[in-house]
């Protein structure tokens, strides 16, 4: 239990090693998890997900310097990042290379940074994210930013990760029918429109915007073929929904971070007002347990089932005596086909 | 699912632009199966020391070609001890001349591994390091 308890003592060397531990599932990370558990749930988790090159890191490192160096009056936060980059399907090996964007943040001990291979995940996170997280928080840690590797349109894990999420676009990546399809903007809490310096900023925010107005009823007037249309809400509706903003930024620069963390502090009050803040708890942990839970079945059914046995249904399946769904039946009969 | 992945840090101290190297050595790692966290140009040994300790990496590499090793590759052991890192394996690429050699040997540095290394020669001797001392 030392490595707990180095780690609630705020040792760095210890939260690294710990890290590690997590990361590679050994008994001695889940010995540290189970101990550092009861000190979870006090940090603010920040998602921060969006395509390759949208700048993902670079707003990581200036969200992080804001929140250190905030304006007076305000107190700073430490601030923990983990960022996930994706993992070789064929060596498993991979290039961690978030660190380059944030070399402002080197020197402040008030901030960690730690790279993760997704390790063969395709959710945008590595399965072992949750608990590395959970490290975070327990070390005191009072932001965490979790940025996701450079994602498509479904890797949406980190909704379920994290408190807050922030979807990351930039101008030119694509027209307003990539806005309406299903998927990775419908978990944004806050929308940004990062790069706002380059051409096509405005028809990418009204996308969006577009894209917003079509999910939420939003009360509003508008023109259509001549005619003054109203759109009424009813009020309920208007005083409990979240309607994700859209947040301009320039990262390299600095523009907008000011009020992108504003908006953030904003989501969190929110959820705290509405409610929202014990529901996202409940998901989070319930999916966290649920992925565990599904590891831990495999893991011992694989121990009940001979090898032999496994590989006689793979050879029926092959030869086609047998269909999926039957080998299924066979190999976990408590499984109700139904 | 509890594997041992060796993590290794390449970082170029110093003021020189040419990472070349540095990005071909990155990529056979990879390729090798190991994680590499590539913190890119101009890092002052404080933030290499900083980054091993934040990442728990096995390995660092630096990229010297500036001429400064001799004063570089002293200080980032300095700092890694200073942060109980000594475990942590430091090799070398980049223009290091063969008097040179000997006295950072000495130091402790794992291995020199200058232009025209064959990538399979490092990639053994990182492995043998790591998994030797763990």
């Amino acid at each position: 239990m030392e490595l707990a308890e180095a780690v609630l003592a705020g040792e760095r060397l210890a939260l690294s090693r710990t890290l590690t531990q997590v990361e590679n599932d050994t008994a001695e990370g889940r010995a540290a998890l189970n101990a550092l558990f009861a000190h979870t749930g006090r940090a603010h988790l920040v998602g921060v997900t969006g395509a390759p090159g949208t700048g993902k890191s670079s707003l990581v490192n200036q969200l992080a310097r804001y929140y250190r160096q905030p304006p007076a009056g305000e107190t700073p936060k430490s601030v923990a990042v983990v960022a996930v980059d994706p993992s070789s399907p064929f060596s498993g090996g991979a290039i961690l290379g978030d660190r380059i964007r944030m070399r402002d943040l080197a020197g402040d001990p008030g901030v960690f940074i730690r790279s993760m291979a997704s390790r063969g995940s395709l959710g945008g996170i590595a399965s072992a994210t949750a608990g590395v997280v959970q490290v975070f928080d327990a070390a005191g840690f009072d932001v965490i930013l979790i940025e996701t590797m450079g994602v498509g349109q479904a890797e949406v894990d980190i909704a379920r990760l994290a408190h807050t999420t922030l979807v990351v676009e930039a101008p030119g990546l694509g027209d307003d029918i990539q806005a309406i399809k299903a998927g990775i903007l419908e978990i944004a809490d806050v929308l940004v429109v990062n790069k706002a310096d380059h051409p096509g900023v405005d028809s990418t925010e009204r996308a969006l915007r577009g894209m917003l107005e079509l999910a939420h009823p939003l009360a509003r007037t508008f023109v259509h073929h001549g005619r003054v249309e109203k759109v009424a809400v009813p009020e309920a509706a208007e005083t409990k929904l979240w309607i994700p903003p859209i947040q301009r930024t320039i990262a390299t620069e600095g523009t907008g971070i000011a009020e992108l963390v504003e908006a953030i502090a904003k989501h969190r009050a929110h959820l705290e007002e509405s409610g929202g803040w014990q529901r996202v708890e409940r998901v989070r942990l319930q999916s966290e347990l649920d992925t565990l839970l599904q590891e831990a079945l495999i893991a011992c059914w694989r121990t009940k089932v001979p090898e032999g046995t496994y590989l006689e249904i793979v050879d029926q399946l092959v030869e086609r005596r047998i269909s999926p769904h039957q080998a299924v039946e066979k190999l976990a009969p408590c499984v109700d086909q139904t | 699912m509890s594997e041992r992945k060796i993590r290794v840090l390449i970082a170029k101290p110093g003021l020189d632009g040419h990472d070349r190297g540095a990005k071909v050595v990155a990529r056979a790692l990879r390729d090798a199966g190991m994680e590499v966290i590539y913190t890119g140009l101009r890092q002052t040994p404080e933030m290499i020391a900083e980054a091993a300790l934040q990442e728990d990496v096995d390995a660092v590499g630096l990229s010297i070609l500036s001429g400064a090793h001799m004063a570089l590759v002293p200080r980032v052991l300095e700092l890694l001890k200073a942060n109980k890192q000594e475990h942590v394996k430091l090799f070398v690429g980049g223009i290091i001349p063969d008097e040179d050699a000997p006295r950072l040997l000495e130091l402790g540095v794992m291995g020199i591994y200058g232009p025209g290394t064959l990538s399979e020669t490092y990639i053994k001797e990182i492995q043998q390091a790591v998994l030797g001392a763990a």
